[in-house]
């Protein structure tokens, strides 16, 4: 049967490694590429590299560290920030990304999104999609979290659906950063208007968050850094963790 | 040398990374006259079934296939490029594949399973076959796809997954050089790299 996945985030800011709460405050966490190496041998299911400022600074998605991390990671790269044109998404591929996330460019050409799973294939285009929860209702933001969105959550889910996503990384930057565990409220409201695989990030400060929310929810997938950047977690124990509580996780 | 090849669809890269690791050289195919040179051949695929086998047939090589199989030498097929390895395909609409398995590629419609499949799952042995030789049967590989191989014959899956329903995970050919693997072993870590290592040490049929 289909195992959930673990999956690690690395945000990138300057070729570095960082990560914030509620997408501000971020703090350098160390050499990706490094990391990857450390995620690589502990055989998680796959990564996550989002570079954070490509948006905001008008420019193309890092490659570097794409480049040096798919040398030596012998699982699933997605790869995020920038991303806005077909073109973009090839240079990727071929650079060794196997999945990419498109966030912001979903919301001023939707197209893209349609355009990419023609060329692609639904499975390698991940929808990114950034929420705030503002006095009780989830609000988008795009932008690395600086811009609100006017289209409601359950519009943009089920246009993004419609055009061939392939999967949803929704992220929780209220809960972002936070550890003090996810939405599942959230997750929830989501997994009953779309019927794509989630991938849930923003919150995991223990690995009880991450039970909970397998025992409660229907995801896919949960996305996690900071319980693995402070302090001594790391996704050997997750999975063992997850594995007594009969959660169903990969086999190494 | 391992003849991966190129026709403008699939994770080139991953799959080369693999083969170099394994200490093992390769060529992309990107012209007919490389396939000569090819003691062994992958076919990756990431992507859609039509584009894809309009992409080969543009290229004129879909004889330089056919020979290569009836040769014996060992041919992989990856995700859609085992999926190419069918009589037809449905993505988008009907077209036909390579004919070297007998099949045909259909959406995955499996009692309200989310697809596309994406994600680790687990294979159940059938029938044995070199590519699995000391691979642990207990291990999860990567798989990512919305369509699934229907086999004419039975007799042709090495090895089966289960999502909602029983689907082909790993097929081959009678003569036993052509292997089909759904899911991505170039993905999967350490597993995944020992069915690697064991189709580049196979031997022609």
């Amino acid at each position: 049967m289909l195992k959930k996945r673990l999956i690690p985030v690395l945000l990138l800011r300057n070729g570095r490694m960082v990560k914030g709460v509620q997408f501000d405050n971020y703090r350098d966490t160390g050499d990706p590429i490094y990391a990857s190496r450390v995620y690589n041998s502990q055989y998680v299911d796959e990564l996550i590299i989002i570079d954070i400022d490509a948006t905001n600074e008008n420019r193309k998605t890092n490659r570097f560290v794409l480049s040096e991390v798919s040398k030596e990671c012998f699982m699933p790269l997605t790869i995020g920030g920038g991303i806005n044109s077909t073109n973009d998404i090839r240079e990727l591929l071929l650079i060794g990304a196997d999945k990419v996330v498109i966030n912001t460019a979903a919301y001023s050409h939707p197209e893209l999104i349609l355009d990419a799973a023609n060329t692609f294939g639904s499975q390698c285009i991940v929808v990114g999609i950034d929420i705030a929860l503002e006095n009780g209702k989830y609000t988008l933001y795009k932008n690395s979290g600086k811009i609100k969105c006017d289209i409601s959550l359950q519009d943009h889910i089920m246009n993004m659906e419609k055009l061939g996503a392939g999967e949803f990384f929704i992220n929780n930057i209220s809960e972002d950063g936070k550890m003090q565990g996810y939405d599942t409220e959230l997750i929830k409201y989501i997994q009953k208007i779309t019927n794509i695989p989630i991938i849930a990030c923003g919150g995991a400060g223990n690995f009880m968050h991450l039970v909970d929310v397998f025992k409660k929810t229907n995801v896919s997938a949960l996305a996690m850094a900071s319980i693995f950047h402070f302090g001594d977690n790391n996704p050997i124990r997750a999975r063992a963790h997850l594995k007594n509580y009969n959660i169903q996780i990969k086999n190494v | 040398m391992i003849g991966i090849l190129d026709y403008g669809m699939g994770n080139l890269s991953s799959i080369a990374k693999v083969i170099e690791y394994l200490g093992v050289k390769y060529r992309f195919i990107n012209s007919e006259d490389i396939f000569a040179d090819c003691s062994h051949l992958i076919i990756p695929g990431v992507g859609a079934y039509e584009k894809a086998i309009n992409n080969i047939a543009s290229t004129n090589y879909i004889k330089h296939i056919h020979d290569f199989a009836t040769s014996g030498k060992p041919l992989l097929g990856i995700c859609l490029g085992m999926q190419l390895l069918s009589d037809r395909g449905f993505e988008p609409k009907e077209c036909n594949g390579l004919g070297l398995i007998q099949g045909d590629v259909v959406l995955m419609n499996f009692d309200g399973m989310r697809i596309p499949h994406v994600g680790w799952n687990g294979i159940e042995i059938i029938n044995n076959h070199p590519i699995l030789e000391d691979v642990k049967p207990s291990a999860d590989f990567y798989f990512v796809h919305s369509y699934y191989f229907k086999p004419t014959n039975k007799n042709c899956i090495v090895a089966q997954t289960n999502y909602g329903t029983n689907f082909p995970s790993i097929i081959c050919n009678t003569k036993k050089n052509i292997v089909g693997i759904q899911f991505h072993p170039e993905k999967s870590q350490k597993q995944g790299l020992k069915i690697m290592d064991n189709f580049v040490k196979m031997t022609p049929c």
